[in-house]
């Protein structure tokens, strides 16, 4: 309980400081990392988005917010072409990563989710041990010379996903077994172990409770001083608290965009001020 | 819609009584089902309860045998044969086994059975009156083998006597167990008065005992002598087919369901292929036996009998059912496992064998050796492919002749003695069994490792 109280004051403490800092909701100026022009999905013969055009800053919380069915997570599942993965599933228009086409024949898939990890809505953690798990990714992408190096890898990941504390003394049992908001950081620390510079995250809270939540939202601010983050939320307080730019989905189109604290104290769009007053979603 | 629907008419109390109405109705069927269900159950273990205690019954005493033991005289009188040759010095090997095999053979040509004859009136009370022909129906018939082989094996016995277990006949056996009717008049008995009277000496006498039948595990068929007939050849041949299915079917089979599962792009031609394997699960097994004899003997020129054309037989009807399974167990690992895989950066390759197949390893284990526990029990397509020759000789490789447990027991089933092989066919079925219990049993237990493991 008294473990339980610490966590709860931490986080208040931290959604605090998180309103305090001064980048908190606005979109700093930024280099663009990733561009995305006129992208549309089709699954079969249903069109799922239509002409997305966004830019993505460096080093900063851009999440995608919408009704259920929008296309927000579609669209994320395009920046590391998962959407390859499902049968039927084409993509058009442009992304680029640092001015390079990711949808480009000549670029492998492998080397593209190597630079963009991917954190997902339900925790998935391989059914192995947890440093196993944290040891995944450097292993088949080559990165570490030998065991000292995978060592040093995967207990920085743990520390950077501030799980290291939790399961130092355990490390060898099953990634599994971890409740559901360890099991979510593991999932974390496994996508920084390959050192990206894109973490892609798909509602990584929405299987969690409060406390877990809070504990997540606090990692993803620590974490966007080192790596460009785009989160797909369901809840508008989320994206109100860790992103800085917003970009507010409805029916496979993008209706706006903008700093965090633009498009909750005064969106130009009807449609997304109704979204963000309760009215749709 | 103009009307109210009904339902929100309705008072509090009306629902609560057509609730409850239809109530009773409702566990009632529930309660019919459950009966049905456990009706069922137990009419499929009464089944089987039933089948094992009859294999019991029948099969338990046929893993007695009765031996008899004798005190064997190597007379001199009858075997008139020369000293066994000794290696001269400058002989070469060749000439050495060819004077050893002639002299083996003057052995061989010996009357035998006088020593046998000699040997039981020597263990039978004195002056006990009965034939050479009737007493000689008391021990099996290949007692005279053994004693010779005794003899090449050790030429200085000539002149001794030594002490020799040999089997006694099978009818001296069904006699000993109560398996002849003691009141049928001579005409109908296949042994003779005296000899029934001197089985009966001996038995009170100690010279026959009972014990375990090794002979049924450690002997090849025979049908010269039913009591010295065993399983040996037809399990070793049965050993080689299975190491032959274990080898082909399992890599082919998990490697053919993998790359239809995961690699294959989903076509008319994928689908076709998979409706075919399907198709080919239920293909009746005698048909995979004329393909056999069709493909591998007639084409392949491959040997009659072989172990290795069943095993070759065994593997195509084996392959579906380990590709279903496995397409089943690929079916079964959840997306998130393959898309946390995936968005790690992984291949599609490595992310079916880091992740995907380490996960599905229990069930398709399991489902390959229940296949091959399958494979072990099937009997039709081996009858086709010569298998069911009697072969009295222990096969040393898949190439020789044999013959397999389930076709062993054909084969015991058909033996026209049958109120000696009805046991000896039961007690086939029982080692048959005890190797698929083995075996289903291995299964169980390396998946409930595995799953553990993981």
């Amino acid at each position: 309980m008294d473990m339980l109280a610490g966590k709860v004051k931490r986080t208040e403490a931290t959604i605090n400081t998180m309103a305090t800092r001064p980048d908190a909701h606005t979109a700093p100026d930024r280099p663009i990392r990733i561009n995305a022009e006129d992208v549309t999905v089709h699954y079969g013969a249903k069109q799922a988005l239509f002409g997305i055009s966004i830019e993505i800053p460096d080093r900063a919380v851009t999440s995608f917010i919408g009704p259920s069915g929008c296309g927000k997570s579609t669209f994320l599942r395009c920046i590391n072409r998962m959407n390859d993965t499902i049968e039927g599933a084409k993509v058009g228009g442009t992304i680029t990563l640092d001015g390079e086409n990711i949808y480009d024949p000549s670029l492998d898939v492998v080397e593209l989710r190597a630079r963009i990890g991917m954190v997902f809505q339900k925790p998935n953690p391989f059914p192995k041990s947890i440093y196993e798990n944290v040891a995944y990714g450097p292993k088949i992408h080559g990165l570490a010379r030998n065991k000292a190096d995978l060592d040093e890898i995967v207990i920085s990941s743990l520390k950077k996903a501030g799980l290291f504390e939790e399961v130092k003394d355990r490390l060898n049992e099953p990634g599994t077994g971890l409740s559901g908001g360890q099991q979510q950081r593991l999932c974390i620390a496994r996508a920084i172990a390959v050192g990206p510079e894109v973490i892609l995250m798909d509602e990584p809270c929405s299987a969690l409770d409060p406390i877990a939540t809070a504990i997540i939202e606090e990692l993803i601010d620590e974490l966007r001083e080192n790596y460009t983050i785009v989160i797909v939320t369901h809840s508008m307080q989320q994206a109100a608290r860790v992103s800085q730019k917003t970009a507010f989905f409805h029916l496979g189109k993008l209706i706006e965009v903008g700093p965090t604290s633009d498009i909750f104290t005064n969106p130009v769009h009807k449609q997304t001020q109704d979204y963000i007053m309760g009215r749709i979603g | 819609m103009t009307d109210t629907p009904r339902v929100a008419t309705l008072t509090s109390a009306e629902r609560t009584r057509l609730i409850h109405s239809g109530l009773r109705r409702r566990h009632l069927s529930e309660q019919v089902f459950k009966g049905l269900g456990l009706a069922a159950i137990i009419l499929a273990l009464g089944f089987v309860a039933l089948l094992f205690a009859d294999v019991l019954r029948k099969g338990v005493p046929a893993f007695v045998q009765s031996n008899l033991h004798l005190a064997v005289t190597y007379d001199p009188a009858i075997i008139a044969v020369e000293p066994a040759p000794i290696r001269e010095a400058g002989q070469s090997d060749a000439d050495f086994r060819a004077v050893s095999l002639k002299w083996q053979r003057d052995v061989a040509l010996l009357n035998w059975n006088k020593v046998v004859e000699a040997s039981l009136r020597a263990a039978a009370p004195v002056g006990f009156e009965i034939d050479s022909k009737q007493i000689l129906t008391t021990a099996e018939t290949d007692a005279r083998h053994r004693i010779r082989e005794l003899f090449v094996a050790d030429p200085t016995l000539l002149g001794k006597t030594v002490e020799v277990e040999v089997l006694a006949s099978a009818n001296a056996a069904n006699w000993i167990k109560g398996n002849i009717d003691r009141s049928l008049p001579d005409t109908q008995q296949q042994l003779s008065a005296p000899a029934r009277a001197l089985i009966d000496q001996f038995t009170a006498n100690g010279t026959i005992s009972s014990g375990f039948a090794w002979s049924i595990l450690g002997n090849v068929d025979s049908r010269a002598a039913p009591a010295a007939a065993g399983l040996a050849g037809a399990f070793v041949g049965s050993l080689f087919m299975m190491l032959i299915v274990v080898v082909l079917a399992v890599p082919i089979g998990v490697a053919s369901a993998i790359y239809l599962e995961e690699f294959a792009p989903k076509s008319r031609l994928t689908d076709f292929i998979e409706v075919n394997i399907n198709n080919l699960a239920a293909v009746p097994s005698i048909v995979f036996g004329l393909l056999g004899a069709a493909v591998f003997i007639n084409y392949f020129h491959l040997p009659l009998s072989a172990p290795i054309v069943g095993g070759l037989v065994l593997t195509l009807m084996t392959l579906p059912t380990i590709i279903i399974a496995t397409r089943g167990a690929l079916l079964g690992v959840s997306p998130a496992l393959r898309q946390a895989a995936l968005g790690m950066g992984a291949s599609k390759t490595q992310m079916v064998f880091h992740h995907v197949l380490p996960v599905t390893l229990p069930s398709i284990l399991t489902a390959t050796i229940l296949g091959v526990a399958h494979a072990l029990g099937e009997t039709a397509p081996l009858l086709l492919i010569g298998m069911k020759a009697f072969v009295a000789s222990v096969p040393a490789t898949p190439f020789d002749q044999a013959t397999a447990l389930p076709v062993q027991i054909y084969l015991w089933q058909g033996n026209e003695n049958r109120n000696f092989f009805e046991p000896r066919t039961a007690a086939a079925i029982m080692v048959l069994l005890a190797l698929m219990i083995t075996l289903n049993g291995f299964a169980i237990y390396l998946r409930s490792r595995l799953e553990k493991r993981a």
